[in-house]
């Protein structure tokens, strides 16, 4: 390859491209060093890159003041504890699809009978939920009825499905955006006062979900499951098969094929699988923003608490997104190419 | 091949996760449906029954909604047009070799895993706050009069910190499809006697113009939801979107109904973009 570029040229492309890099990462050195100025300092005019005094105060004061380290366990006890469960789900669902496709329907009912047969079933209901005047939220288990009767034809459709249909399916799911299911989360997380509250045997207004790790780290963890099941699947179906046919005809066992033969190569993806969900759980600021403010708050609610001013307090603000990001930031750089291949769905490699 | 054995674990196996994300899919969306014809308020107990389309009449008629509905669209399209210019720019230029390649990229990729409310009030304060923000500064120095980002320009405010988080993402992507283009086929153009932009005009573009759907159609999907750069920065009374108008009408309005209706006319515009998405993944798998 004889490709001349002149000292010059090259010369050229380094420093538009140092720039160009320096410019893009400048906000977070600028709030890095902000964090260490004195809330004075931090105002004075012209401002300086570096302060003449620096001080770990502002750390300190950010500590006490709103108690970081209880978000930054909050944080944790979120993204770790939704990774761990996503993961309990996607192995085996990642596996499956891999290494055990179903090639055609199992159950062979054209699309339109499918079509038919579920909206057929959200028409019922609704032909029930009309002569009731619509309002059952007294009667919670109506209601289960009435989700089971359009649910469960649409599970069967979907469980199916041959691999590649399910898999699709799986990516749609990511794309129900958060305000559609805005109010029926947050009633059924905040359930004092609300609707299907009473059962008769038990009240859920007792058992809030509301600012609780109950409903918040299962909450992200279907919020990634998506991704993360497309993630493992990309990962898995680049193991070479025929290492598994080999373990076969030795006599190994499903048993130890999947853990001596699989586990072990399965373990980069699964790893980096991992790291890539942690980044999206920790920054996720939809959810936690309306469905936390205190037991179960993470750093990001806890950042916008910083959003109503009360006197100066950059240096503070600048301290408090310096240690909120720091950790995910350092995660983030090991994790690049993953991060193409989770966010685009395995579509550009 | 496969096994009776393993076939039936494999349907096991996948279980789990089918009924979680049918769950997912099916519970919010049948009861927003339900919400969204219910007259439904939190401080009025009262207020109940069947309420036909009149939730989705008066979120409709709402004199936000037209311009919740520019701006959700204003900000798609200000932001693509930001990251997929920049990306492609940043992907040529950092797909040459240079001193400290791998610095630069880590510098250019970081805002990315910076949390939304971090930047949006990192920017809001330390850059664009018209005394005392760094933009101020700057636009002093040049003896210009500062501007007031945040006041003056709520939406393009927005647009520039929302687009600086996926700058990233559009040219790590794009980054990651140069590195697969044919070197030799540029060198042959060279060789033709193709000058730098028509290579790039004939052979990079044409080469990016996937990976460019793919940025295009990914960031839709997360660009329709932005939320909390527009929360906390407190702009969404002058350039709130349709994510943030179905916030208001629950936590300012309290109207349950209402806002059940204006989450599923959000539904209804994010599939109507995301069936373009699964068409183009699916496309993408068979080949």
């Amino acid at each position: 390859m004889a490709r001349k570029t002149s000292v010059a040229a090259s010369a050229a492309t380094t420093i538009v491209a140092w720039a160009f890099g320096l410019l893009m990462f400048f906000p977070i050195l600028w709030t890095a060093l902000a964090a260490f100025k004195t809330e004075a300092n931090a105002y004075t005019m012209p401002q300086t890159l570096f302060s003449s005094g620096w001080t770990f105060e502002n750390f300190g004061i950010v500590q006490e003041r709103s108690d970081y380290f209880r978000y930054v366990f909050n944080t944790v006890v979120i993204s770790f504890g939704s990774t761990f469960l996503g993961i309990l789900f996607a192995v085996p669902a990642a596996w499956s699809m891999a290494f055990q496709p179903i090639a055609a329907p199992t159950v062979k009912l054209s699309g339109k009978v499918w079509a038919l047969i579920i909206l057929g079933a959200v028409a019922l209901a609704a032909v029930i939920l009309l002569p009731l005047g619509w309002d059952i939220s007294d009667r919670p288990l109506l209601a289960i009825v009435l989700l089971l009767l359009v649910g469960v034809p649409f599970g069967v459709w979907i469980y199916t499905r041959r691999t590649g249909d399910t898999l699709l399916w799986m990516l749609s799911t990511k794309m129900m955006p958060p305000a559609g299911a805005l109010i029926p989360i947050y009633l059924i997380f905040n359930r004092n006062g609300l609707v299907f509250r009473d059962w008769g045997f038990v009240n859920l207004s007792d058992y809030t979900l509301m600012d609780s790790f109950w409903g918040m780290v299962p909450l992200m963890m279907l919020l990634n499951l998506p991704i993360v099941i497309w993630m493992l699947y990309t990962y898995f179906k680049e193991i070479p098969f025929e290492i598994l046919e080999a373990a076969r005809m030795d006599g190994a066992s499903l048993w130890n094929e999947l853990t001596r033969v699989l586990t072990p190569m399965a373990l980069p993806g699964i790893a980096s699988t991992v790291l890539l969900n942690i980044i999206l759980a920790w920054n996720e600021a939809f959810w936690t923003l309306n469905l936390t403010n205190k037991y179960a708050a993470p750093l990001s609610f806890f950042i916008s608490e910083y959003s109503s001013p009360e006197g100066q307090f950059w240096a503070k603000l600048s301290a408090a997104s310096t240690m909120a990001i720091a950790p995910i930031l350092v995660l983030g750089w090991f994790s690049q190419r993953q991060l193409v291949r989770g966010l685009t769905f395995g579509a550009v490699k | 091949m496969a096994t009776r054995q393993g076939q039936a674990l494999g349907r096991l196996a996948l279980a789990p996760s089918v009924i979680a994300l049918s769950t997912w899919s099916i519970v919010p969306l049948a009861l927003a449906i339900y919400f969204a014809f219910l007259r439904y308020r939190l401080d009025n107990p009262d207020y109940s029954g069947f309420a036909g389309w009149s939730n989705f009449y008066y979120f409709m008629i709402d004199p936000f909604f037209v311009r919740d509905l520019f701006n959700t669209f204003a900000l798609v399209f200000n932001v693509l047009a930001m990251t997929v210019i920049g990306g492609v720019l940043f992907a040529v230029l950092l797909d040459r070799p240079f001193w400290g390649r791998g610095v630069v990229r880590v510098l250019v990729i970081s805002p990315f895993f910076i949390m939304p409310t971090v930047s949006a009030l990192v920017w809001k304060n330390l850059m664009m706050h018209p005394v005392y923000g760094l933009l101020a500064e700057v636009w002093r120095w040049f003896g210009a009069k500062p501007f007031d980002w945040f006041g003056s320009a709520p939406l393009t405010s927005v647009s520039i910190v929302v687009g600086w988080q996926w700058l990233p993402f559009a040219t790590l992507i794009l980054l990651t499809a140069m590195q697969s283009l044919d070197e030799e086929q540029k060198d042959a153009a060279a060789m033709d006697g193709a000058g730098p932009l028509n290579v790039f005009r004939y052979i990079t573009l044409p080469h990016l113009m996937r990976p460019i759907t793919v940025v295009i159609l990914i960031e839709t999907i997360f660009l329709l939801n932005v939320f909390a750069e527009i929360k906390v920065t407190s702009v969404g009374g002058f350039a709130g979107n349709l994510t943030y108008l179905v916030f208001s009408q629950l936590n300012d309005a309290n109207d349950v109904g209402e806002a059940a209706a204006g989450g599923l006319i959000a539904v209804l515009l994010a599939n109507i973009v995301s069936v373009f998405l699964v068409r183009i993944v699916g496309r993408n798998l068979e080949a």
